[in-house]
Protein backbone atom coordinates (compact mmCIF):
# COMPACT_ATOMS: atom_id res chain seq x y z
CA UNK A 1 0.00 0.00 0.00
CA UNK A 2 1.39 3.19 -0.82
CA UNK A 3 0.61 6.95 0.92
CA UNK A 4 0.31 8.99 -1.81
CA UNK A 5 0.66 13.05 0.31
CA UNK A 6 -0.60 16.25 -0.88
CA UNK A 7 -1.10 19.70 0.63
CA UNK A 8 -3.85 22.33 1.20
CA UNK A 9 -6.31 23.24 -1.54
CA UNK A 10 -5.59 20.36 -3.87
CA UNK A 11 -8.65 21.88 -6.32
CA UNK A 12 -10.69 19.92 -8.89
CA UNK A 13 -8.65 21.07 -11.76
CA UNK A 14 -5.98 19.38 -9.94
CA UNK A 15 -7.57 16.43 -9.30
CA UNK A 16 -8.80 16.37 -12.91
CA UNK A 17 -8.50 19.16 -15.83
CA UNK A 18 -11.40 21.40 -16.58
CA UNK A 19 -10.70 20.48 -20.55
CA UNK A 20 -11.02 17.03 -20.41
CA UNK A 21 -14.88 17.44 -18.67
CA UNK A 22 -16.59 17.15 -21.79
CA UNK A 23 -14.77 14.61 -23.10
CA UNK A 24 -14.12 12.00 -20.67
CA UNK A 25 -16.85 10.80 -18.39
CA UNK A 26 -16.20 6.80 -17.73
CA UNK A 27 -13.86 5.73 -15.22
CA UNK A 28 -11.20 4.47 -18.64
CA UNK A 29 -11.58 7.63 -20.01
CA UNK A 30 -11.14 9.36 -16.51
CA UNK A 31 -7.87 7.52 -14.94
CA UNK A 32 -5.25 8.55 -17.60
CA UNK A 33 -5.92 12.28 -16.14
CA UNK A 34 -6.26 11.62 -13.11
CA UNK A 35 -4.49 14.25 -10.68
CA UNK A 36 -2.57 14.99 -13.92
CA UNK A 37 -1.25 18.70 -13.08
CA UNK A 38 -0.66 18.03 -9.45
CA UNK A 39 1.22 14.72 -9.47
CA UNK A 40 1.73 13.06 -12.98
CA UNK A 41 3.14 10.09 -11.69
CA UNK A 42 -0.14 9.28 -9.90
CA UNK A 43 -1.88 7.77 -12.71
CA UNK A 44 0.75 5.34 -13.95
CA UNK A 45 1.63 4.30 -10.42
CA UNK A 46 -1.57 4.05 -8.16
CA UNK A 47 -2.89 1.01 -6.96
CA UNK A 48 -5.68 -0.90 -5.24
CA UNK A 49 -6.02 -0.16 -1.75
CA UNK A 50 -3.44 2.88 -1.92
CA UNK A 51 -4.38 5.99 0.83
CA UNK A 52 -4.70 9.82 0.08
CA UNK A 53 -3.48 11.73 3.16
CA UNK A 54 -4.22 15.83 2.50
CA UNK A 55 -4.32 19.47 3.66
CA UNK A 56 -7.20 21.42 4.18
CA UNK A 57 -10.22 22.11 1.98
CA UNK A 58 -9.01 18.84 -0.34
CA UNK A 59 -11.30 18.67 -3.24
CA UNK A 60 -12.16 22.51 -3.84
CA UNK A 61 -13.68 24.27 -6.97
CA UNK A 62 -16.02 22.93 -9.53
CA UNK A 63 -18.73 20.36 -9.46
CA UNK A 64 -16.61 18.07 -11.13
CA UNK A 65 -17.13 14.14 -10.08
CA UNK A 66 -14.87 12.75 -12.51
CA UNK A 67 -12.19 12.86 -9.94
CA UNK A 68 -14.24 10.98 -7.62
CA UNK A 69 -14.90 8.12 -10.10
CA UNK A 70 -11.72 7.61 -11.44
CA UNK A 71 -10.10 7.47 -7.76
CA UNK A 72 -13.15 5.12 -6.89
CA UNK A 73 -12.29 3.05 -9.84
CA UNK A 74 -8.37 3.00 -9.13
CA UNK A 75 -9.02 1.79 -6.16
CA UNK A 76 -7.94 4.63 -3.56
CA UNK A 77 -9.16 3.15 0.10
CA UNK A 78 -9.44 6.37 1.87
CA UNK A 79 -8.97 10.25 1.09
CA UNK A 80 -7.58 11.42 4.83
CA UNK A 81 -7.44 15.32 4.90
CA UNK A 82 -8.06 17.80 7.57
CA UNK A 83 -10.86 19.31 5.84
CA UNK A 84 -12.79 18.79 2.07
CA UNK A 85 -15.07 20.65 0.46
CA UNK A 86 -18.58 20.38 0.55
CA UNK A 87 -19.14 19.43 -2.93
CA UNK A 88 -16.11 16.83 -3.52
CA UNK A 89 -17.42 15.66 -0.32
CA UNK A 90 -21.20 14.90 -0.98
CA UNK A 91 -20.22 13.37 -4.52
CA UNK A 92 -18.07 10.67 -2.48
CA UNK A 93 -20.70 9.94 -0.70
CA UNK A 94 -22.36 9.17 -3.65
CA UNK A 95 -20.06 7.25 -5.20
CA UNK A 96 -19.22 5.47 -2.49
CA UNK A 97 -15.36 6.80 -2.24
CA UNK A 98 -14.52 7.24 1.82
CA UNK A 99 -13.28 10.24 3.06
CA UNK A 100 -11.86 10.76 6.70
CA UNK A 101 -11.52 14.28 7.76
CA UNK A 102 -9.18 13.94 10.81
CA UNK A 103 -7.02 17.26 11.48
CA UNK A 104 -5.09 15.37 14.59
CA UNK A 105 -4.19 12.42 12.56
CA UNK A 106 -2.83 14.58 9.28
CA UNK A 107 -1.07 16.80 11.67
CA UNK A 108 0.92 13.87 13.82
CA UNK A 109 1.57 11.93 10.43
CA UNK A 110 4.82 12.27 9.85
CA UNK A 111 5.33 11.07 5.98
CA UNK A 112 7.35 7.68 7.06
CA UNK A 113 4.60 6.26 9.79
CA UNK A 114 3.27 2.94 8.57
CA UNK A 115 -0.58 3.78 9.17
CA UNK A 116 -3.46 0.88 9.96
CA UNK A 117 -7.04 1.86 8.94
CA UNK A 118 -9.70 0.32 10.15
CA UNK A 119 -13.22 1.92 8.71
CA UNK A 120 -16.08 -0.23 10.84
CA UNK A 121 -14.12 0.77 13.99
CA UNK A 122 -13.30 4.37 13.38
CA UNK A 123 -10.26 4.28 13.76
CA UNK A 124 -7.09 5.14 12.06
CA UNK A 125 -3.35 3.86 13.52
CA UNK A 126 -0.09 5.45 13.66
CA UNK A 127 2.28 3.01 14.96
CA UNK A 128 0.68 2.58 18.63
CA UNK A 129 -1.52 5.73 18.62
CA UNK A 130 -5.05 5.48 17.56
CA UNK A 131 -7.21 8.56 15.97
CA UNK A 132 -10.71 7.87 15.89
CA UNK A 133 -13.02 9.67 13.48
CA UNK A 134 -16.94 10.20 13.92
CA UNK A 135 -19.27 7.83 12.20
CA UNK A 136 -21.46 9.44 9.49
CA UNK A 137 -25.35 10.43 10.17
CA UNK A 138 -27.47 7.05 9.54
CA UNK A 139 -29.48 9.28 6.77
CA UNK A 140 -25.40 9.27 4.73
CA UNK A 141 -24.78 5.42 5.60
CA UNK A 142 -28.07 4.20 4.24
CA UNK A 143 -26.56 6.09 1.14
CA UNK A 144 -23.20 4.34 1.14
CA UNK A 145 -24.68 0.78 2.70
CA UNK A 146 -27.06 0.93 -0.46
CA UNK A 147 -23.93 0.96 -2.98
CA UNK A 148 -24.06 4.58 -3.55
CA UNK A 149 -26.90 7.39 -4.40
CA UNK A 150 -27.89 5.92 -7.57
CA UNK A 151 -28.84 2.50 -6.42
CA UNK A 152 -30.38 4.00 -3.40
CA UNK A 153 -32.50 6.03 -5.69
CA UNK A 154 -33.59 3.07 -7.77
CA UNK A 155 -33.94 0.71 -4.37
CA UNK A 156 -36.76 3.99 -3.25
CA UNK A 157 -38.34 4.17 -7.09
CA UNK A 158 -39.23 0.48 -7.37
CA UNK A 159 -40.61 1.02 -3.42
CA UNK A 160 -42.59 3.54 -4.50
CA UNK A 161 -43.68 2.11 -8.07
CA UNK A 162 -44.66 -1.52 -6.40
CA UNK B 1 -35.69 31.00 18.42
CA UNK B 2 -34.40 33.12 16.26
CA UNK B 3 -33.31 31.62 12.98
CA UNK B 4 -30.78 32.51 10.46
CA UNK B 5 -31.84 32.97 6.82
CA UNK B 6 -30.39 29.16 5.97
CA UNK B 7 -32.42 27.54 8.98
CA UNK B 8 -35.91 29.41 7.82
CA UNK B 9 -35.10 28.11 4.35
CA UNK B 10 -34.24 24.95 5.40
CA UNK B 11 -37.21 24.58 7.86
CA UNK B 12 -39.79 26.08 5.72
CA UNK B 13 -38.45 23.25 2.86
CA UNK B 14 -37.98 20.41 5.27
CA UNK B 15 -41.33 21.12 7.14
CA UNK B 16 -39.11 20.37 10.27
CA UNK B 17 -39.67 22.24 13.53
CA UNK B 18 -36.10 21.91 15.23
CA UNK B 19 -33.80 23.36 12.46
CA UNK B 20 -29.84 23.22 14.25
CA UNK B 21 -26.56 23.46 12.47
CA UNK B 22 -25.88 19.81 11.67
CA UNK B 23 -29.32 18.74 11.69
CA UNK B 24 -29.47 16.52 7.93
CA UNK B 25 -33.13 17.33 6.13
CA UNK B 26 -34.93 16.37 3.23
CA UNK B 27 -35.79 18.97 0.75
CA UNK B 28 -37.46 18.98 -3.19
CA UNK B 29 -35.83 22.19 -4.62
CA UNK B 30 -37.97 24.68 -6.57
CA UNK B 31 -35.12 23.99 -9.32
CA UNK B 32 -32.89 22.11 -10.87
CA UNK B 33 -30.17 23.59 -12.98
CA UNK B 34 -28.17 21.47 -14.88
CA UNK B 35 -25.82 22.52 -18.51
CA UNK B 36 -24.00 20.54 -20.65
CA UNK B 37 -23.54 18.15 -17.77
CA UNK B 38 -27.28 16.93 -18.54
CA UNK B 39 -25.84 14.29 -21.18
CA UNK B 40 -24.00 12.87 -18.78
CA UNK B 41 -26.52 12.98 -15.79
CA UNK B 42 -28.92 11.16 -18.39
CA UNK B 43 -26.60 8.59 -19.58
CA UNK B 44 -26.42 7.62 -15.67
CA UNK B 45 -30.33 7.11 -15.72
CA UNK B 46 -31.61 5.54 -19.11
CA UNK B 47 -32.92 2.71 -18.05
CA UNK B 48 -34.84 4.33 -14.77
CA UNK B 49 -35.79 7.86 -16.84
CA UNK B 50 -37.37 4.82 -19.45
CA UNK B 51 -39.10 3.21 -16.88
CA UNK B 52 -40.29 6.16 -14.00
CA UNK B 53 -39.83 9.43 -16.59
CA UNK B 54 -38.70 12.41 -14.50
CA UNK B 55 -40.04 13.48 -11.21
CA UNK B 56 -41.36 17.14 -12.85
CA UNK B 57 -41.15 18.83 -16.12
CA UNK B 58 -41.15 22.26 -14.52
CA UNK B 59 -38.50 21.56 -12.15
CA UNK B 60 -35.13 21.41 -14.56
CA UNK B 61 -33.78 24.58 -16.00
CA UNK B 62 -30.97 22.99 -18.54
CA UNK B 63 -28.79 25.67 -19.94
CA UNK B 64 -26.44 25.11 -23.00
CA UNK B 65 -23.35 27.23 -22.26
CA UNK B 66 -20.30 25.27 -21.09
CA UNK B 67 -18.54 24.54 -24.75
CA UNK B 68 -20.86 26.46 -26.94
CA UNK B 69 -20.95 26.65 -30.15
CA UNK B 70 -20.03 22.99 -30.18
CA UNK B 71 -16.36 22.42 -30.28
CA UNK B 72 -15.57 18.61 -31.12
CA UNK B 73 -18.30 16.51 -32.59
CA UNK B 74 -18.18 14.63 -29.24
CA UNK B 75 -19.45 18.10 -27.65
CA UNK B 76 -21.83 18.51 -30.57
CA UNK B 77 -23.19 14.88 -30.13
CA UNK B 78 -23.70 15.82 -26.14
CA UNK B 79 -25.98 19.08 -27.26
CA UNK B 80 -27.98 16.24 -29.02
CA UNK B 81 -29.02 14.22 -26.91
CA UNK B 82 -29.65 16.64 -24.76
CA UNK B 83 -31.82 18.15 -27.02
CA UNK B 84 -33.82 14.89 -27.46
CA UNK B 85 -33.91 14.17 -23.68
CA UNK B 86 -35.96 17.91 -23.78
CA UNK B 87 -37.90 17.03 -26.29
CA UNK B 88 -39.42 13.71 -24.86
CA UNK B 89 -39.63 14.39 -21.58
CA UNK B 90 -41.18 17.93 -22.11
CA UNK B 91 -38.47 20.02 -20.36
CA UNK B 92 -40.07 23.32 -20.11
CA UNK B 93 -37.06 25.00 -19.35
CA UNK B 94 -34.54 24.90 -21.93
CA UNK B 95 -32.08 26.91 -23.11
CA UNK B 96 -30.35 26.27 -26.31
CA UNK B 97 -26.84 27.47 -27.36
CA UNK B 98 -26.68 30.79 -27.58
CA UNK B 99 -29.17 32.34 -24.55
CA UNK B 100 -25.74 32.66 -22.02
CA UNK B 101 -24.33 31.50 -18.97
CA UNK B 102 -26.73 29.19 -17.03
CA UNK B 103 -26.11 31.17 -13.77
CA UNK B 104 -27.08 34.41 -15.54
CA UNK B 105 -30.18 33.14 -17.05
CA UNK B 106 -31.66 31.52 -14.20
CA UNK B 107 -31.75 35.39 -12.55
CA UNK B 108 -32.45 37.23 -15.74
CA UNK B 109 -35.44 35.22 -16.63
CA UNK B 110 -36.76 34.90 -12.96
CA UNK B 111 -36.09 31.32 -11.67
CA UNK B 112 -34.21 32.68 -8.96
CA UNK B 113 -36.73 34.87 -6.01
CA UNK B 114 -36.61 35.59 -3.21
CA UNK B 115 -37.42 32.78 -0.44
CA UNK B 116 -36.80 30.12 -3.15
CA UNK B 117 -34.80 27.10 -3.07
CA UNK B 118 -32.41 26.25 -6.55
CA UNK B 119 -30.00 23.10 -6.88
CA UNK B 120 -27.27 22.56 -9.39
CA UNK B 121 -24.94 20.76 -10.53
CA UNK B 122 -22.45 23.49 -10.96
CA UNK B 123 -20.48 25.34 -8.02
CA UNK B 124 -21.63 28.54 -8.76
CA UNK B 125 -25.15 28.08 -8.53
CA UNK B 126 -24.44 29.71 -5.10
CA UNK B 127 -25.09 33.07 -7.49
CA UNK B 128 -28.83 33.37 -7.17
CA UNK B 129 -28.32 34.80 -3.15
CA UNK B 130 -27.91 38.20 -5.03
CA UNK B 131 -31.73 37.72 -5.28
CA UNK B 132 -32.34 36.25 -1.54
CA UNK B 133 -32.95 32.75 -2.99
CA UNK B 134 -31.14 29.92 -1.39
CA UNK B 135 -28.78 28.02 -3.66
CA UNK B 136 -26.07 25.76 -3.96
CA UNK B 137 -23.83 23.08 -5.70
CA UNK B 138 -24.20 19.60 -5.83
CA UNK B 139 -22.48 16.75 -8.11
CA UNK B 140 -23.74 15.22 -11.30
CA UNK B 141 -24.79 12.30 -9.82
CA UNK B 142 -27.28 14.08 -7.33
CA UNK B 143 -28.82 15.80 -10.38
CA UNK B 144 -29.31 12.57 -11.99
CA UNK B 145 -31.03 11.28 -8.74
CA UNK B 146 -32.88 14.18 -8.31
CA UNK B 147 -34.05 14.14 -11.69
CA UNK B 148 -35.83 11.02 -11.11
CA UNK B 149 -36.99 11.53 -7.43
CA UNK B 150 -37.46 15.32 -7.31
CA UNK B 151 -35.59 14.96 -3.22
CA UNK B 152 -32.31 15.49 -1.79
CA UNK B 153 -30.76 15.87 1.55
CA UNK B 154 -29.02 18.82 2.96
CA UNK B 155 -27.24 19.45 6.24
CA UNK B 156 -28.05 22.59 7.82
CA UNK B 157 -24.84 25.07 7.85
CA UNK B 158 -23.51 27.32 10.32
CA UNK B 159 -24.35 30.32 9.10
CA UNK B 160 -21.51 33.77 9.16
CA UNK B 161 -22.08 37.30 8.61
CA UNK B 162 -20.33 39.52 7.18
CA UNK B 163 -21.60 43.58 7.65
CA UNK B 164 -21.18 46.03 5.03
CA UNK B 165 -20.28 49.99 5.76
CA UNK B 166 -20.41 52.93 3.22
CA UNK B 167 -19.58 53.27 -0.13
CA UNK B 168 -17.01 51.95 -2.74
CA UNK B 169 -14.42 54.57 -4.23
CA UNK B 170 -14.39 55.36 -7.67
CA UNK B 171 -12.16 52.85 -9.57
CA UNK B 172 -12.98 50.30 -7.14
CA UNK B 173 -16.02 47.45 -7.44
CA UNK B 174 -17.58 44.77 -5.95
CA UNK B 175 -15.23 42.43 -7.67
CA UNK B 176 -12.45 43.87 -5.49
CA UNK B 177 -14.53 43.40 -2.57
CA UNK B 178 -15.26 39.88 -3.39
CA UNK B 179 -11.44 39.26 -3.55
CA UNK B 180 -10.62 41.46 -0.69
CA UNK B 181 -12.84 39.16 1.70
CA UNK B 182 -11.46 35.80 0.45
CA UNK B 183 -8.44 37.28 0.96
CA UNK B 184 -9.12 37.47 4.27
CA UNK B 185 -11.20 34.71 5.48
CA UNK B 186 -8.79 32.31 2.91
CA UNK B 187 -10.43 29.55 0.12
CA UNK B 188 -11.31 27.30 3.32
CA UNK B 189 -12.51 29.99 5.86
CA UNK B 190 -16.38 29.70 5.23
CA UNK B 191 -16.84 26.31 4.45
CA UNK B 192 -20.33 24.37 4.97
CA UNK B 193 -21.41 28.02 6.00
CA UNK B 194 -23.94 29.87 4.87
CA UNK B 195 -22.79 33.67 4.26
CA UNK B 196 -25.22 36.50 4.96
CA UNK B 197 -24.36 39.99 3.72
CA UNK B 198 -26.03 42.74 5.58
CA UNK B 199 -25.23 46.55 6.56
CA UNK B 200 -24.94 49.20 3.75
CA UNK B 201 -26.05 47.01 1.08
CA UNK B 202 -27.99 49.66 -0.71
CA UNK B 203 -25.20 51.53 -2.32
CA UNK B 204 -24.91 47.62 -3.94
CA UNK B 205 -26.82 46.49 -7.32
CA UNK B 206 -28.19 43.49 -8.15
CA UNK B 207 -25.21 43.16 -10.88
CA UNK B 208 -22.26 43.75 -8.13
CA UNK B 209 -24.46 41.31 -5.91
CA UNK B 210 -24.02 38.66 -8.14
CA UNK B 211 -20.79 39.11 -8.52
CA UNK B 212 -20.02 38.77 -4.89
CA UNK B 213 -22.86 35.46 -4.28
CA UNK B 214 -21.30 34.04 -7.33
CA UNK B 215 -17.49 33.82 -5.43
CA UNK B 216 -19.15 32.77 -2.05
CA UNK B 217 -17.95 28.71 -2.97
CA UNK B 218 -14.30 30.21 -3.43
CA UNK B 219 -14.36 30.50 0.53
CA UNK B 220 -16.17 27.16 0.69
CA UNK B 221 -19.62 28.58 1.26
CA UNK B 222 -22.54 26.52 0.84
CA UNK B 223 -24.21 29.43 0.13
CA UNK B 224 -23.89 33.64 0.03
CA UNK B 225 -26.61 35.59 0.43
CA UNK B 226 -27.89 39.14 0.37
CA UNK B 227 -30.99 39.85 2.30
CA UNK B 228 -34.19 41.27 0.02
CA UNK B 229 -34.26 45.26 -0.06
CA UNK B 230 -35.34 47.71 -2.05
CA UNK B 231 -32.64 46.90 -4.83
CA UNK B 232 -33.87 43.23 -5.12
CA UNK B 233 -37.78 44.14 -5.15
CA UNK B 234 -36.68 46.74 -8.12
CA UNK B 235 -34.48 44.50 -10.20
CA UNK B 236 -37.46 42.36 -9.78
CA UNK B 237 -40.01 44.83 -10.82
CA UNK B 238 -37.57 45.50 -13.72
CA UNK B 239 -37.76 42.19 -15.24
CA UNK B 240 -41.66 41.75 -14.95
CA UNK B 241 -41.82 39.64 -11.41
CA UNK B 242 -44.05 41.81 -8.57
CA UNK B 243 -43.82 41.45 -5.03
CA UNK B 244 -46.84 38.84 -5.10
CA UNK B 245 -44.99 36.47 -6.84
CA UNK B 246 -42.44 35.69 -3.77
CA UNK B 247 -42.51 34.91 -0.16
CA UNK B 248 -39.26 36.89 1.15
CA UNK B 249 -37.40 35.46 3.88
CA UNK B 250 -35.35 37.10 6.13
CA UNK B 251 -32.90 36.08 9.33
CA UNK B 252 -34.24 36.71 12.80
CA UNK B 253 -32.28 39.88 14.66
CA UNK B 254 -30.93 37.86 17.05
CA UNK B 255 -30.03 34.97 14.86
CA UNK B 256 -26.94 33.15 15.66
CA UNK B 257 -23.83 33.31 13.39
CA UNK B 258 -20.44 31.13 14.21
CA UNK B 259 -18.85 34.17 12.52
CA UNK B 260 -18.85 37.83 12.23
CA UNK B 261 -16.51 40.22 9.89
CA UNK B 262 -17.30 44.26 9.47
CA UNK B 263 -15.86 45.55 5.98
CA UNK B 264 -15.63 49.83 5.48
CA UNK B 265 -16.21 49.31 1.42
CA UNK B 266 -14.50 52.85 0.87
CA UNK B 267 -11.15 51.44 2.54
CA UNK B 268 -11.15 48.86 -0.10
CA UNK B 269 -8.48 49.41 -3.04
CA UNK B 270 -8.71 47.24 -6.19
CA UNK B 271 -7.51 44.08 -5.46
CA UNK B 272 -6.14 40.98 -7.78
CA UNK B 273 -6.02 37.38 -7.46
CA UNK B 274 -2.53 35.57 -8.14
CA UNK B 275 -1.55 32.68 -8.92
CA UNK B 276 -2.64 29.45 -8.58
CA UNK B 277 -5.58 30.08 -5.85
CA UNK B 278 -8.31 32.61 -5.19
CA UNK B 279 -7.09 33.67 -1.78
CA UNK B 280 -3.68 34.60 -2.84
CA UNK B 281 -5.28 38.28 -3.18
CA UNK B 282 -2.80 41.67 -3.01
CA UNK B 283 -3.73 45.28 -4.06
CA UNK B 284 -3.22 45.97 -7.53
CA UNK B 285 -0.36 47.86 -6.71
CA UNK B 286 1.54 45.31 -5.39
CA UNK B 287 2.42 43.65 -8.76
CA UNK B 288 1.33 46.60 -11.38
CA UNK B 289 3.83 46.80 -13.92
CA UNK B 290 3.39 42.81 -14.81
CA UNK B 291 3.59 42.01 -18.82
CA UNK B 292 0.37 39.93 -19.67
CA UNK B 293 -0.45 38.44 -23.61
CA UNK B 294 -4.26 37.67 -22.83
CA UNK B 295 -7.38 39.63 -21.21
CA UNK B 296 -10.40 38.15 -20.30
CA UNK B 297 -13.44 40.63 -19.32
CA UNK B 298 -16.90 37.84 -18.95
CA UNK B 299 -18.59 35.00 -17.11
CA UNK B 300 -20.92 34.24 -14.47
CA UNK B 301 -18.81 36.80 -11.93
CA UNK B 302 -18.47 39.69 -14.40
CA UNK B 303 -20.61 39.59 -17.69
CA UNK B 304 -23.26 41.78 -17.05
CA UNK B 305 -24.18 45.15 -19.06
CA UNK B 306 -22.75 46.92 -15.94
CA UNK B 307 -18.91 45.23 -16.44
CA UNK B 308 -19.29 45.96 -20.11
CA UNK B 309 -20.22 49.28 -19.69
CA UNK B 310 -16.94 49.87 -17.45
CA UNK B 311 -14.81 48.36 -20.09
CA UNK B 312 -16.20 50.71 -22.85
CA UNK B 313 -15.50 53.82 -20.80
CA UNK B 314 -11.89 53.01 -20.15
CA UNK B 315 -11.24 51.43 -23.74
CA UNK B 316 -13.12 53.94 -25.84
CA UNK B 317 -11.20 55.96 -28.66
CA UNK B 318 -8.42 54.06 -27.31
CA UNK B 319 -6.37 50.67 -28.69
CA UNK B 320 -5.13 47.76 -26.61
CA UNK B 321 -1.48 46.88 -26.53
CA UNK B 322 -0.14 45.04 -29.79
CA UNK B 323 1.66 42.38 -26.89
CA UNK B 324 -2.18 41.65 -25.54
CA UNK B 325 -5.60 39.32 -26.80
CA UNK B 326 -8.37 41.17 -25.39
CA UNK B 327 -11.25 38.53 -25.26
CA UNK B 328 -14.71 39.64 -24.12
CA UNK B 329 -17.68 37.74 -23.86
CA UNK B 330 -21.01 39.14 -22.32
CA UNK B 331 -23.23 36.47 -20.09
CA UNK B 332 -26.34 36.41 -22.03
CA UNK B 333 -27.44 37.34 -25.34
CA UNK B 334 -29.87 40.08 -23.61
CA UNK B 335 -27.10 41.74 -22.50
CA UNK B 336 -25.16 41.32 -26.12
CA UNK B 337 -28.09 42.97 -27.09
CA UNK B 338 -28.46 45.79 -25.04
CA UNK B 339 -24.59 46.63 -25.45
CA UNK B 340 -25.25 46.47 -28.95
CA UNK B 341 -27.95 49.11 -29.01
CA UNK B 342 -25.62 51.11 -26.23
CA UNK B 343 -23.01 51.30 -28.59
CA UNK B 344 -20.81 49.39 -26.21
CA UNK B 345 -19.34 46.54 -28.47
CA UNK B 346 -18.78 48.98 -31.04
CA UNK B 347 -16.54 50.72 -28.88
CA UNK B 348 -14.99 47.34 -27.12
CA UNK B 349 -14.39 45.70 -31.01
CA UNK B 350 -12.90 49.33 -32.41
CA UNK B 351 -10.54 49.08 -29.31
CA UNK B 352 -9.71 45.75 -30.70
CA UNK B 353 -11.20 43.45 -28.50
CA UNK B 354 -12.37 39.87 -30.01
CA UNK B 355 -15.90 39.55 -28.93
CA UNK B 356 -17.37 35.74 -28.22
CA UNK B 357 -20.71 34.19 -28.09
CA UNK B 358 -22.25 34.58 -24.80
CA UNK B 359 -20.99 31.58 -22.70
CA UNK B 360 -18.28 30.20 -20.32
CA UNK B 361 -15.92 30.48 -23.07
CA UNK B 362 -12.45 30.38 -22.10
CA UNK B 363 -12.98 30.03 -18.31
CA UNK B 364 -13.05 26.20 -17.84
CA UNK B 365 -10.04 25.87 -20.54
CA UNK B 366 -12.21 24.24 -22.93
CA UNK B 367 -11.99 26.31 -25.65
CA UNK B 368 -11.80 29.73 -27.15
CA UNK B 369 -8.48 31.10 -25.64
CA UNK B 370 -6.54 28.57 -24.26
CA UNK B 371 -3.67 29.98 -22.57
CA UNK B 372 0.30 28.73 -23.91
CA UNK B 373 3.07 27.75 -21.56
CA UNK B 374 4.71 31.08 -20.22
CA UNK B 375 1.80 32.94 -20.55
CA UNK B 376 0.14 35.50 -18.28
CA UNK B 377 -3.65 36.32 -18.06
CA UNK B 378 -5.79 38.86 -16.48
CA UNK B 379 -8.98 37.67 -15.99
CA UNK B 380 -12.48 38.64 -14.35
CA UNK B 381 -13.46 35.26 -14.06
CA UNK B 382 -13.84 33.55 -10.08
CA UNK B 383 -10.71 30.62 -10.48
CA UNK B 384 -7.33 30.99 -11.39
CA UNK B 385 -6.44 27.54 -10.82
CA UNK B 386 -3.12 25.57 -12.26
CA UNK B 387 -4.05 24.81 -15.27
CA UNK B 388 -7.51 26.46 -15.23
CA UNK B 389 -7.46 28.17 -18.97
CA UNK B 390 -6.35 24.62 -20.36
CA UNK B 391 -2.18 25.30 -19.53
CA UNK B 392 -0.78 23.81 -16.76
CA UNK B 393 2.40 26.46 -17.33
CA UNK B 394 0.38 29.43 -17.62
CA UNK B 395 -0.87 32.34 -15.03
CA UNK B 396 -4.34 33.36 -14.21
CA UNK B 397 -4.55 36.74 -12.06
CA UNK B 398 -8.08 37.84 -11.10
CA UNK B 399 -9.09 41.62 -11.30
CA UNK B 400 -12.32 43.36 -11.66
CA UNK B 401 -13.51 44.64 -15.32
CA UNK B 402 -12.27 48.55 -14.81
CA UNK B 403 -8.24 46.36 -13.80
CA UNK B 404 -8.48 43.98 -17.08
CA UNK B 405 -9.68 46.72 -19.22
CA UNK B 406 -6.89 49.26 -18.50
CA UNK B 407 -4.22 46.72 -18.30
CA UNK B 408 -5.15 45.87 -21.87
CA UNK B 409 -4.41 49.37 -23.36
CA UNK B 410 -0.81 49.26 -21.00
CA UNK B 411 -0.21 45.83 -22.13
CA UNK B 412 1.03 45.15 -18.52
CA UNK B 413 -1.21 45.05 -14.95
CA UNK B 414 -2.29 48.15 -13.87
CA UNK B 415 -4.40 50.04 -11.26
CA UNK B 416 -7.52 51.55 -12.87
CA UNK B 417 -7.84 54.26 -9.88
CA UNK B 418 -4.35 55.86 -12.37
CA UNK B 419 -6.96 56.71 -15.37
CA UNK B 420 -10.76 57.13 -13.37
CA UNK B 421 -9.83 59.71 -10.78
Amino acid sequence: MKIWRYGDNVNTDMLFPGKYTYSCSTADEIIPHLLEDLDSSFSKDVKKGDIIIAGKNFGCGSSREQPVIGLKAVGIKAIIAESFARIFYRASINQGLVLIESPDFVKAFSGNDSIELNLIKGIIKINKKNFSFPKLPKEITEIQNSGGLLEYTRIKLKKKNK
Amino acid sequence: MEMTFAEKILAKYSDEKNIVPNKIVNVTPDHLLTHDNTAAIIQKIQNELDKYGIYSNKMPIIVLDHVIPAATEKTALNHKKIREFVKEFKIKNFFDVGFGICHQIVIEKGFALPGKLILGSDSHTCSYGAVGTFSTGIDRTEAASLLLSGETWLKVPNSIKINLKNKLQKGVYAKDTILKIIGDISASGANYCSIEFHGDVNELTIDDRFTITNMGVEMGAKNSVFLVDDVTIGYLNSIGISKSNYDITYADKQALYIKEFDYDLSHIEPMIACPHSVDNVKPVDEIEGLEIQQCFIGTCTNGRISDLKIAAEILNGKKISKNVRLIILPASIDIYENALNLGIIKTLVKSGAIILPPGCGPCLGAHQGVLAPGEKCISTANRNFKGRMGCKDAEIYLASPATVAISAIKGKITNPKEVLL
